[in-house]
């Protein structure tokens, strides 16, 4: 199997009128063809900041060092002319909020034709049966008839279907998707769920799902990356990872979940608090919270976790 | 009140056309008060025979070059072949420019025979060559109307009613817009419809109709004293009617709101809460209407007095003194009488810009 | 619509009340104007009896085409307002026209380049703007008119009025040319104040759009610059900017009164001004009710150019 996406050291600052705000501070890892990767953690941990690092959609000022591969191709030294031909074409991304995702004056078959007429030589005839087939792919009933529809006239549910329709027309060959369920009803993440697993067969899409929902990468990932603090945490097969967590934060993570592991009495939490990005820990920006500290914790950065996986710990559990 | 004195002198601080337009409008509202003193002539003293005069020419060395305190001459005029003005001085004599004459910071001592007679010496002015001491000379630093008035002096002089017009109407009309929206946000029902149709009937007559309406129904012919009163009412009448609106909006919401209620149930009587707690949160919001709206006033009056409408002779303000510039082929001859806009863009310039400012201090959250 | 309208002649005629006398008055001194013509005024008008009966003949007379009778021109009122109307529409909408020209790009410009000196200097240049009078503006160009030399191919700048003394010699297109010539300084004049605000809140919506997800979204599905900064951005700025349309359009009209007035434009404006001054009170009234009239229709074109652009909103 081939990596698609290969990342290295990335790091990512924010101009701020305080000085560089560091927001991402050396993540590694990749992604196979076709594989799905869950990107996991809370807000502050740089999640998002890396999502569009990956898109070149960071705001003006900031900064970004390492490198990011995609098929083999450089993409933190593009051009802003450069990157025009690689968004939608080789990266796409579905947002979070489908609301105000959507430009509010243009239908649905208006934001449809653009995206595919802008990728693909086609006529306005062809592109609009296209986006038919697209909105029909995406499980919207009665496509012909909500080509003609307005995004305040769509639940939010279907506003979601469109933007991944909309993300995925041009044919990207990585999809990454921003807490796309996050600001949905539980039910109706379930189905967003399911047509992106869907969607993922038919296609063979590979992705990058980012979320701070452990029981939403449950169902979606093949491997995941845990983030904290700017920094990955743990790394591994979704599989192991959920159910035998190796660093501190993933376990107690997990541990505050209910109903992710069979358990009686108060619900355990994590004590502290997430630090402020000004605010970063020495050593193993974990150490404050966590109960197997000792002196190297503070002094030291644990390794990143190789490309097998495992975490960023002195201690973690389940290796001597 | 004291926090929002403190952030208005930070905003000051940081924002420096705000600072300079304060400045700028403390010295226009300060040679307002003290132009009797400023002003080098009254503002009713004429001098027929130096109608239209250009401004002064200031000299400092005398004809047989030697060298002395800034003076001038005393000027008059003749026709030429188109039938325009050419003025000249008479060299026979000058007038130092002295401080702190006759009353007033500066304008001119008595003459001084000059050392040498020039060939082009010009025997004019107002009285015979013999008699030195009754000649008169006339300091115009920004030149004179048809009558021989000094502009700078009107000027300062008008610039009492131009400045202060736009405050008092702005007053006035905060006042009226307080009156009628406090009692439609109260009373409600059909007296709040009432008041707020007629409002919107108000608000439907673009300004300068309106103000052609108020002015056809007064007399044209009055006392001047009378016409100053009037022109305020007028003006007032222009603004109460949208601030009404968002007056009644405010209260009605403060009416409304939870907070309210809640100080209610905290045992507060509805009074005390709307002395202490509802009512100063409108003051920020009527303070900087205020200030924006002041500019709108100044400029409304000098508009209707430009008209001939507004303040008549001999009374003056800013608009008064434009309507001289009125017609075309005098704007030509003596461009100078275009000034007193000049002192109406600084003022309203300022005004503006410090409004602005003002509304950065009440709302921070403002896209600037 | 037409209650408000009601209710604006209904406010102007009873703020003519407080005049004194009434609204003839001041022919009945004059010995041109003949006692017969009074008299057949004064029954027709029914100024001898009760105010609400004046208002009311005066209403029905108004709903019927007749606004009454000039004094000081002779003739219907009506028809000066006609002949008057169309200068002032003219001028509104040529000077709309070039506000909206300058102002837009000028106003996306300075978003683009937020903070840095093109943002500031467009700034400055607003709140200039804004503070000057436009009569004193009017005054300035007319001086600076006064003193330019003639221009080639275009001649000398125009001094007022609409048309040049040869204007019934022109053809048609030196006739169109002759009244754009005449046109520009009072348009000018008017489009100068009105780019000021619009700049500001064009820079304001601007800035307000360019931050919204959508922009990203659009960006992220790599389409061309052009089409997000237009299609996307700008087309969800415009709102506030046609909102502004319609609140800017009394001060619009205002302007132009006065404008026209300086310019001898012969537009509304300058006939109110006249019926006051010659007190003719037929004229004025029907001069503020047609300035209402055009506010009115400013407003209306507003709200249809707002559903045209969103279809959030809809029509009532």
């Amino acid at each position: 199997m081939s990596t698609l996406l290969s990342v290295e050291d990335l790091g990512v600052s924010f101009a701020t009128p305080e000085g560089p705000l560091r927001a991402v501070d050396g993540i590694s890892l990749s992604v196979e063809r076709g594989a799905v990767l869950g990107l996991v953690g809370e807000s502050g941990c740089g999640k998002s900041a890396t999502a569009s690092a990956l898109c070149g959609l960071l705001p003006p000022g900031a900064r970004t060092t390492g490198s990011v591969r995609l098929s083999g191709r450089e993409l933190t030294s593009l051009s802003e002319p450069d990157w025009r031909s690689v968004r939608g074409r080789r990266i796409s991304m579905v947002f979070q909020d489908p609301m105000s995702s959507l430009n509010p004056l243009l239908s649905v078959g208006e934001h449809l034709v653009e995206t595919l007429r802008t990728h693909q030589n086609l006529s306005r005839a062809a592109a609009r049966e296209a986006s038919v087939g697209w909105l029909r792919r995406v499980g919207i009933p009665d496509p012909a008839a909500r080509l003609a529809s307005y995004p305040h006239e769509l639940s939010g549910g279907m506003r979601q279907r469109v933007m991944i329709a909309l993300a995925l027309c041009p044919g990207p060959d990585l999809l990454v998707a921003d807490e796309p369920t996050t600001a949905l009803d539980v039910t109706i993440q379930a189905q967003i769920l399911d047509l992106l697993a869907t969607l993922r067969g038919e296609l063979g899409m590979t992705m990058i799902f980012i979320t701070h929902d452990l029981g939403v990468v449950e169902r979606v990932a093949d491997r995941i990356v845990v983030m904290y603090a700017g920094r990955v945490a743990e790394e591994g097969a979704a599989a192991r990872i959920l159910s035998a967590p190796r660093h501190p934060y993933t376990r107690g993570l997990l541990d505050s979940v209910p109903g992710f592991r069979p358990r009686t009495g108060r619900l355990p939490s994590i004590p502290g608090a997430v630090p402020s990005r000004r605010d970063w820990p020495s050593g193993c920006r974990f150490h404050p919270r966590c109960a197997h500290a000792d002196a190297v914790c503070g002094e030291s950065v644990p390794a990143a976790p190789g490309p097998d996986g495992g975490a960023a710990c002195f201690h973690p559990a389940g290796v001597p | 009140m004291k926090p929002a004195l403190r952030r208005f002198r930070s905003v000051l601080a940081a924002n420096a056309p705000a600072r300079i337009s304060f400045w700028v409008l403390v010295a226009l509202y300060l040679s307002a008060l003290l132009a009797p003193w400023l002003a080098p002539y009254a503002g009713d003293d004429e001098s027929r025979a130096r109608s239209w005069a250009p401004p002064s020419a200031i000299h400092l060395r005398e004809l047989d070059g030697s060298w002395h305190a800034p003076f001038v001459r005393s000027v008059s005029y003749s026709f030429d072949d188109d039938a325009l003005r050419v003025w000249s001085e008479d060299s026979t004599c000058r007038f130092p420019i002295r401080f702190l004459v006759h009353g007033r910071l500066f304008g001119l001592g008595n003459p001084v025979a000059s050392p040498i007679v020039g060939r082009d010496a010009v025997v004019g002015g107002d009285a015979p060559a013999a008699n030195l001491h009754q000649r008169q000379g006339r300091l115009y630093l920004l030149g004179a109307d048809a009558r021989g008035r000094d502009l700078l002096s009107r000027i300062l002089y008008g610039s009492r009613v131009s400045l202060t017009i736009g405050v008092v109407g702005v007053a006035i009309s905060t006042l009226i817009a307080l009156v009628v929206g406090g009692i439609a946000g109260f009373a409600g029902g059909w007296v709040d419809s009432v008041l707020m149709r007629l409002c919107e009937v108000v608000m439907l007559v673009p300004a300068f109709y309106l103000l052609m309406l108020l002015r056809a129904a007064l007399p044209l012919d009055w006392d001047s004293r009378v016409v100053y009163f009037y022109i305020i009412l007028i003006l007032s009448f222009l603004g109460w009617a949208g601030l009404a609106r968002i007056l009644r909006g405010m209260i009605q919401s403060l009416r409304q709101s939870d907070f309210l209620a809640a100080s209610r149930a905290l045992g507060l009587s509805p009074w005390r809460i709307l002395w202490r707690h509802a009512l100063p949160q409108t003051f920020g919001f009527l303070s900087v209407q205020a200030t924006l709206s002041i500019p709108g006033y100044i400029v409304a009056e000098s508009g209707l007095s430009l008209l001939g409408l507004g303040i008549q002779d001999p009374q003056t303000s800013w608009g008064n003194l434009l309507e001289e510039a009125m017609s075309i082929a005098e704007i030509r001859l003596h461009p100078w009488t275009l000034l007193p806009g000049v002192f109406l863009f600084a003022a309203v310039l300022s005004w503006n810009l410090l409004g602005d400012a003002l509304r950065d201090t009440f709302d921070p959250r403002s896209l600037s | 619509m037409i209650p408000m309208l009601l209710g604006v002649s209904l406010l102007s005629f009873l703020l003519l009340q407080l005049s004194p006398g009434d609204p003839l008055s001041a022919q009945r001194g004059n010995p041109q104007v003949p006692d017969a013509l009074i008299h057949r005024i004064e029954t027709e008008y029914g100024f001898d009896r009760p105010v609400p009966e004046q208002y009311l003949l005066w209403l029905s007379r108004t709903l019927r085409g007749d606004l009454g009778y000039s004094f000081k021109y002779k003739r219907p009122v009506a028809d000066v307002i006609r002949e008057r109307v169309g200068a002032t529409l003219l001028l509104a909408v040529f000077s709309s026209l070039l506000s909206w020209l300058l102002a837009v790009p000028l106003g996306v410009w300075a978003a683009l380049r937020r903070g840095q000196w093109p943002d500031r200097l467009v700034s400055l240049t607003a709140f200039v703007g804004m503070s000057l009078p436009s009569f004193f503006l009017a005054l300035l160009l007319l001086f600076a008119a006064s003193v330019a030399p003639p221009l080639p191919w275009f001649g000398r700048f125009p001094i007022g009025g609409l048309v040049s003394p040869e204007f019934d010699q022109f053809g048609f297109w030196a006739r169109v040319g002759d009244v754009l010539r005449h046109l520009l300084i009072p348009g000018l004049v008017l489009a100068v104040g009105g780019v000021a605000g619009l700049q500001r809140v064009s820079r304001g919506s601007m800035l307000e759009t360019l931050r919204q997800p959508y922009v990203l979204a659009a960006r992220a599905r790599g389409l061309s610059q052009r089409s997000v900064l237009w299609r996307h951005a700008f087309r969800n700025a415009a709102n506030p900017l046609i909102t502004l349309l319609g609140f800017e359009f009394s001060a619009l009209l205002s302007g132009a009164a006065f404008t026209e007035i300086i310019t001898s434009w012969p537009g509304l404006g300058l006939v109110a001004l006249e019926a006051v001054r010659a007190k003719d009170l037929f004229l004025v009234m029907a001069t503020v009710l047609m300035g209402s009239f055009l506010l009115l229709a400013g407003n209306l074109l507003s709200d249809i150019l707002h559903a045209w652009n969103d279809p959030r909103v809809k029509l009532s």
